[in-house]
């Protein structure tokens, strides 16, 4: 187990640098730092205000190899990046000379308020009336819910956040419309509408799928023996079934958990929540290419991370799997 | 004295209706089976031995199955009337299955112990030492040091130990009715001739009617008192063993105990049973 992970760990190094590079060739040479620097300052900046800036942010070295005699030869761009990320010194904002560090220690909390509970309530209720439809497995009601679920899949995410914020919010004034607030109830009282949203969004599509794969399980022998004993529909479901489909439902799920820290960019932004999701947006907008190389760069760390962690709960929840 | 026929099947028919076509796979077909006797079905693949066998506790998935006609009388009840808590109560309890994979018919993600332990705490409430009686029905069946395994799952027992462990699950609510169906055909030889030498000694353990399964005339013999012949949802002969195997009535039949492989006896070409002939005298 531990040298798999071991061995799994250093898989991740190549798929990181690969990220890496990625985003270097957007962010640094699709556009150089020196046009981001006139972008940021203005038409008017002076050349040597230009200077200035570029050498602030360490900006002003040869892209991927110093060739200048009496300098260190990877003292670059390139060299020096890959140092910052690695180490998780991002440095500051290009927009706003922040520390990054403490836009994204500040962004997380909120994002968690929004993606966790949704992501809780979202699985468990997803679960929950996939099972239910297959213990009524092509009743009326049950094919009434695959119907449901594929018109929920259907509306564009666009369509049910404008609908929540103007009719439920603007209109009948069931929520706040925009806004955040980390103080107790009140952070319950703006997260609950772009929770439910979130949670409406994905539910379609999870319920649908997880009927498919309990639908696979309940064909299963095992099934059988487990009736033949006596043991009721419902004790064969929730816990036969269950078990046994859980252990596909964590290879879609369980990757998609360190992931959450990152939020959600549509609904953050529509409803005003200062979360990851959200300054990974404004970032764009507005040009700032350190913050979103930084964002980018922890997304896909906590993205691998998320496929490591499903391969442990994989091991954990079937017996026949034994890492190595 | 209490009649000893506790399960009478009566011209049952089922049929199983899709989208595209209705299969007839039991023709009206009626048996009946006394305490402690063994009962073997016998019949090429596709005759309906199984659908026959899983109906006796109304274990086939509806839809598709339909239960078209006749009664399955256990103790006089109508089986197929029943409302399922009642069906919950006969299932395990008075009849038990094991069946031809042992390998996916156990759960894969539960102990043997906890799934032996299940049907225990279902049907046999006032049993206390639930592990006491679980080792006890693995010690019957053969298994070895049968504390060591109690927290093994599935995969780490071989086919031959798995199908045992199905057999311990069925004997632990102590059944009237043991329904095995092909037990034997997804095992080794060897691991065959053991299963069926197993069934043969708990018969005379614990007293306990045997409905065998199977499309192999060979293993029946020594093990079951009578034999039904199916054939395309019909029964087409019934009767005591030898009196079959001894003197067949049916063309059928015939073809099947010519399959047989008698030791000793060299023959160049397996029998094949020409279908287009019995179709004709059915
Ligand atoms: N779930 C089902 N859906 C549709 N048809 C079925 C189903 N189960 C059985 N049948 C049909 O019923 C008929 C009898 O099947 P059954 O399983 O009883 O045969 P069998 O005698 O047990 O054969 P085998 O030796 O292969 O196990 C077959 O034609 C089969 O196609
Ligand atoms: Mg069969």
């Amino acid at each position: 187990m531990f040298s798999y992970l071991i061995r799994r760990l250093l898989y991740a190094i190549p798929i990181l640098f690969g990220v890496m590079l990625i985003t270097f060739l957007l962010f640094f040479v699709v556009q150089p730092p020196y046009a981001r620097a006139r972008a940021i300052l203005g038409e008017k900046a002076r050349p040597a205000q230009v200077q200035q800036w570029l050498h602030d942010h360490g900006y002003d070295k040869p892209t991927y190899l110093n060739t200048k005699p009496g300098q260190h030869l990877f003292d670059s761009l390139f060299v020096n990046q890959m140092k910052r990320l690695i180490t998780f010194d991002f440095g500051v904002s290009d927009k706003t000379s922040l520390p990054i560090a403490k836009t994204f220690t500040d962004g997380v909390i909120p994002s968690l308020c929004l993606t966790l509970p949704a992501f809780v309530i979202g699985f468990i209720m997803a679960v929950t009336l996939s099972l239910y439809q297959v213990f009524i497995r092509y009743s009326a009601l049950d094919r009434f819910g695959v119907f449901l679920c594929v018109a929920l899949m259907s509306i564009p995410p666009m369509i049910y956040m404008f609908v929540g914020q103007r009719v439920l919010a603007m209109q009948l004034n069931y929520f706040p419309a925009y806004g955040f607030d980390l103080r107790g109830w009140q952070t319950a009282k703006f997260v609950l509408l772009p929770v439910t949203l979130m949670i409406v969004m994905y539910l379609g599509n999870d319920v649908r799928l997880y009927r498919t794969i309990f639908l696979e399980e309940i064909t299963q022998d095992y099934v059988r023996t487990a009736l033949a004993k006596g043991v009721p529909q419902s004790r064969v479901l929730f816990v036969h079934v269950l078990k046994n489909g859980m252990i596909s439902l964590i290879t879609l799920v369980v990757a998609h958990l360190p992931f959450l820290i990152m939020g959600s960019l549509l609904l953050e932004n529509f409803f005003g929540i200062p979360g990851l999701g959200n300054a990974l947006i404004h970032a764009i907008q507005t040009g700032d290419a350190a913050m979103t190389n930084a964002l980018v760069y922890l997304g896909a760390l906590f993205y691998l991370a998320g496929l490591m962690l499903t391969d442990i709960c994989y091991a954990f929840a079937d017996p026949r799997i034994r890492l190595s | 004295m209490p009649d000893p026929t506790f399960l009478e099947i009566k011209n049952l028919a089922i049929d199983f209706v899709t989208e595209t076509a209705t299969v007839e796979a039991v023709k009206g077909i009626s048996l009946s089976i006394a305490r402690g006797e063994t009962l073997a079905i016998v019949g090429e693949s596709g005759s309906g031995k199984s659908v026959t066998g899983l109906a006796l506790t109304r274990l086939l998935p509806e839809p598709p199955a339909i239960y078209k006609s006749g009664e399955i009388l256990l103790d006089g009840k109508n089986v197929l009337t029943m409302p399922p808590r009642e069906l919950r109560t006969i299932r395990g309890n008075k009849i038990a299955y094991i069946f031809q994979e042992p390998s996916t018919s156990l759960n894969p993600v539960f102990t043997i112990r906890n799934q032996i332990a299940e049907a225990i705490k279902l049907h046999r409430t006032d049993v206390r030492d639930i592990d006491g009686e679980v080792i006890k029905y693995l010690d019957m069946v053969g298994i070895v040091d049968p504390e060591k395994r109690l927290h093994d799952y599935p995969h780490q027992l071989s086919g031959g130990m798995q199908q045992r462990v199905m057999i311990a699950m069925a004997l632990s609510c102590r059944p009237e009715l043991l329904v095995a169906d092909e037990p034997t055909t997804a095992l080794d030889v060897t691991i065959q001739k053991q299963i069926i030498d197993q069934l043969r000694e708990l018969k005379q353990r614990v007293q306990m009617a045997i409905i065998l399964i199977t499309h192999n005339f060979g293993i029946i013999g020594g093990l079951a008192d009578r034999v039904a012949v199916m054939f395309r949802g019909k029964i087409v002969e019934y009767g005591e063993t030898h009196t079959v195997l001894a003197n067949p009535q049916h063309p059928y039949t015939k073809a099947l105990i010519q399959c047989i492989p008698q030791p000793g006896q060299k023959r160049h070409r397996l029998t094949t049973i020409d279908h287009a002939a019995l179709e004709a005298a059915v």
